[in-house]
C-alpha cells in the first residue's frame, strides 16, 4: 500500500506574532515556522499504518525554512519518500497547495492520502477536503485512528460529546487525521543526523500557483481593546429608566 | 492514568555492551561485587524493577534486554549517589545508566513529557520550549544594563553562561538578577550571550540524549569563539559540569567555574559589604553536579556563613551523601512518569529534612531547585514557614542591593 501524506508548515506560535506594514498579513521579518501539528500526527499515523502491514510512505511538503529537517526526521521515523516541492510559495494559500499537491498525487497514485485534519492557519478551508475535491476522491475527516482491509478503510472518526462513527471507504481516499493512535514518537538526534546522510530529498519545481477560490485578507490586527461597555450607577427604578431611554434614543423602543 | 510508552524494541542495539565498556572506566563494570551499596543509596532503588545493582546484575546474565524493557531506568536522576559510594569506583551514573537510556531513547521507549523538553531543546535551544529571543529578557530593567555582548562586542574578564531555568524561570530570574547586582557591586566585567546562548544539555546528556547534547555543545562552542574574555561562570551546575567535564572532549575548552566559587575567590572583598542581618537557621542543600560530581562543598558554605546572622545548620544528607532534588538526569522533565511511580516526590524529602532540622531558610546554588522546593513546601506538613533562597539572593540582601 502506497501511502502520501502531504503537510505543510505555520507560524510557531512561541515568537510573537507582529502585522506586515501593509496591514493584511503577517510580518515574516521574525516569523519562524513549524510542521503544522495535525500533520505531524499525520505522518506518526502513516508509519503505524506501515509498521503495522506493509507499505511505502512518501512525505511532502513544500520548500520552507525546516523543511529539510522535518522531512529527515520523518525519513528517520520511517517514511520511504522524501518530496519538497520548490518554488515562489509566498502567495500560497491552501487553495493554491491544494493544487500543487493534488498534481504531484496523481503521478504518485497512492492509496490513502493522510493529511492534518486543520492547521491554525486555514483562512481559506482545510486542505484535506479541497484535494479529494481536485483528486475526485472520497473525504472523511476529525480522524483518530483507523485500519485498512484490503480496498478498504475503516476510518474512526471523532464527533463532539466524545462520539465515535467507525466510517468504512473505498480506497483511493483522503483523511484528514485528528490524531494518530500514538502520540509522534521522538527520534533521537543521532538517528536524524545519520538519515542526513543516506537519505535523499526530491525537490520538484513547481511554478504558476492558482491561489483561485481562496479568500483575500483585507485587514489583519492584534485584537483591539474597545470600550463600548457603560455602567449604568444607582437603584434599580433609576437604572431601569435609564435603560429605557438608551433604548428610545437608539429607535429600538 | 498510565504513562503510555511508545513500543518497545525487542533487541538491543549492536555496539550497546562494546559501547558501554569502551566509555571512561566501563571496564570497571565487570569488578561489579554486587554487594547491593548502589541499589541502597540510590533514592529510588526501591521503586526501581532494576536499581543499579541489579541492572549489572542482568548485563551479566545477558538478559539485559528485559531492563531495557522494563521502564524503570527512567527513575534515574543521575544524581551519582550510586557512583559516589560503589566500593569498586563503577561510573555507574556517567556509564551504565546514561548509555541505558541512550538506549532506551534509541528504541522510542520514552515518556511523552521528556519528550516534549527534547524536542523543545532541539527547536527552541532550552528545554522548555520558550522563545530564544526571550533569553535576556530578566536583564529588563536592570542598571546598569547588562552587558549582551551579541550587541555590545566589547570584551568582557567573564563571561556569565545563564542557563535556561536562570534565564527563563519566573521564579528564577529574580535570583538571576540578583547575582547580577552581586556581581556588579563587586565591579565584575561581565557579559552574557542572550539570545545567542544555548541549553548547556547536560540534562539532556544524562536523560539519553547525547546526539542533542552535542548538538548544544557545537552552538555553544561557535558562539564562545565570537567573543573574548577570560574565563566563564555559570548559574547552573549542570552548565558547569558539562563547561568543565564534558565540552572539553569537544573541542571546547574554557576556564569555567560556578558562581559560588567565583564569589567564595572574592570573599575578602565580599565581607566588608555584607551589612545587613539576616536572623535565621539555614540549611543548605548540596546540589548534585556541584557537590557530589565536582567536590565543591565548602565555598557555598563559606558564602552563607559570611553573611552575618546567618546560623549555618546540617541536614541529614550532606556533602557527598546529600540528596538530590529530583530535577537531574531528566528528572525536571519526567514530573508526571515519576510520581506516577512513587508517589512521593525527591523534593518532599529534602524539605522534610529541612523541617527536621529547624532550619527557618533552605539555600541552594542551583535553578532547578527553588521552584522544586516551594513546590514541595505547599504539600509538606510544617515546612509553611520554610524559605528557598538562592545563595546570590541571600548576598544581595545582605548586601542591600
Amino acid at each position: 500500500m502506497k501511502i502520501a501524506v502531504p503537510v505543510k508548515f505555520v507560524p510557531d506560535l512561541v515568537e510573537e506574532l507582529t502585522i506586515d506594514p501593509g496591514g493584511a498579513a503577517l510580518d515574516t521579518t521574525w516569523l519562524r515556522l513549524i510542521i503544522n501539528e495535525f500533520d505531524d500526527h499525520a505522518v506518526e499515523q502513516a508509519i503505524l499504518l506501515k509498521e503495522r502491514g506493509s507499505g511505502q510512505v512518501a512525505v511532502t511538503t513544500i520548500e520552507s525554512e525546516g523543511a529539510d529537517d522535518f522531512l529527515f526526521a520523518a525519513a528517520a521515523k520511517g517514511a520511504d519518500q522524501l518530496i519538497k516541492l520548490t518554488g515562489d510559495f509566498s502567495s500560497a494559500n491552501n487553495h493554491a497547495l491544494a493544487r500543487v499537491y493534488a498534481d504531484l498525487l496523481k503521478e504518485l497514485q497512492p492509496d490513502l492520502i493522510l493529511t492534518g485534519v486543520q492547521a491554525h492557519n486555514d483562512l481559506d478551508g482545510s486542505v484535506g477536503p479541497l484535494l479529494a475535491e481536485l483528486l475526485g476522491l472520497p473525504y472523511v475527516g476529525y480522524v483518530a485512528g483507523l485500519t485498512v482491509t484490503g480496498d478498504k478503510v475503516v476510518a474512526r472518526k471523532e464527533y463532539s460529546g466524545g462520539l465515535v462513527a467507525e466510517v468504512e471507504v473505498k480506497l483511493p481516499a483522503v483523511l484528514g487525521i485528528q490524531a494518530s493512535e500514538q502520540p509522534p514518537r521522538y527520534v533521537a538526534y543521532s538517528k536524524i543526523r545519520q538519515v542526513m546522510g543516506t537519505a535523499k530529498i526530491e525537490e520538484r519545481p513547481v511554478s504558476g500557483l492558482d491561489p483561485s477560490g481562496g479568500t483575500a485578507v483585507s485587514r489583519m490586527f492584534q485584537p483591539e481593546v474597545a470600550e463600548r461597555a457603560t455602567m449604568l450607577e444607582g437603584g434599580a427604578d433609576e437604572v431601569a429608566d435609564k435603560l429605557v431611554g438608551i433604548f428610545k434614543e437608539l429607535g429600538t423602543l | 492514568m498510565e504513562i503510555t510508552l511508545s513500543p518497545v524494541s525487542s533487541s538491543l542495539s549492536k555496539t550497546f555492551f562494546a559501547s558501554l565498556y569502551e566509555l571512561t572506566n566501563g571496564e570497571r563494570i565487570r569488578t561489579c561485587l554486587q554487594c547491593g551499596t548502589c541499589s541502597g543509596i540510590c533514592p529510588f532503588g526501591y521503586i526501581m524493577k532494576f536499581p543499579p545493582g541489579k541492572m549489572i546484575g542482568a548485563l551479566r546474565a545477558e538478559i539485559f534486554d528485559q531492563v531495557i524493557k522494563a521502564d524503570s531506568v527512567w527513575m534515574c536522576v543521575s544524581c551519582n549517589a550510586c557512583s559516589a559510594f560503589c566500593p569498586s569506583n563503577i561510573p555507574i551514573t556517567a556509564a551504565l545508566m546514561t548509555r541505558a537510556k541512550e538506549e532506551m531513547l534509541l528504541a522510542g521507549n520514552i515518556p511523552t513529557e521528556l519528550q516534549a523538553a527534547l524536542e523543545n531543546t532541539q527547536r527552541y535551544g532550552n528545554p522548555m520550549g520558550e522563545s530564544p529571543r526571550k533569553r535576556a529578557d530578566w536583564t529588563l530593567g536592570l542598571q546598569p544594563e547588562v552587558n549582551i555582548l551579541g550587541k555590545t562586542r566589547q570584551p568582557v574578564d567573564v563571561l556569565w553562561f545563564v542557563g535556561d531555568y536562570a534565564s527563563f524561570h519566573s521564579r528564577m530570574q529574580s535570583a538571576t538578577r540578583a547575582l547580577a547586582k552581586v556581581l556588579n557591586a563587586l565591579g565584575i566585567k561581565f557579559g552574557i550571550l542572550g539570545p545567542e546562548e544555548n541549553s548547556d544539555g547536560d540534562s539532556q546528556r544524562l536523560a539519553g540524549e547525547r546526539g542533542l547534547f552535542e548538538m548544544m555543545a557545537q552552538k555553544n562552542g561557535q558562539i564562545f569563539k565570537r567573543y573574548k574574555f577570560n574565563e566563564i561562570i555559570t548559574t547552573d551546575p549542570h552548565a558547569f559540569n558539562a563547561l568543565k567535564n564534558e565540552y572539553p572532549a569537544l573541542g571546547i575548552s574554557h576556564p569555567v567555574k560556578h558562581y559560588t566559587q567565583f564569589l567564595y575567590e572574592r570573599l575578602e572583598q565580599i565581607k566588608p559589604l555584607l551589612k545587613n542581618e539576616i536572623k535565621a537557621r539555614v540549611a543548605y542543600h548540596d546540589p548534585c553536579y556541584l557537590g557530589r560530581v565536582n567536590g565543591i562543598f565548602d565555598e557555598p558554605r563559606a558564602l552563607l556563613k559570611a553573611i552575618p546572622g546567618i546560623e549555618l545548620v546540617e541536614m541529614s544528607h550532606q556533602r557527598l551523601n546529600s540528596l538530590c532534588c529530583g530535577g537531574g538526569g531528566g528528572g525536571m522533565w519526567l514530573d508526571g512518569f515519576q510520581w506516577e511511580k512513587a508517589h512521593t516526590r525527591l523534593s518532599e524529602w529534602r524539605v522534610r529534612e529541612a523541617v527536621v532540622a529547624s532550619a527557618e531558610i533552605l539555600a541552594v546554588g542551583c535553578p532547578y531547585e527553588p521552584p522544586r522546593f516551594e513546590d514541595a513546601i505547599k504539600t509538606i506538613q510544617n515546612a509553611s514557614q520554610l524559605k528557598v533562597r538562592e545563595i546570590a539572593e541571600l548576598l544581595a540582601e545582605a548586601m542591600g542591593l
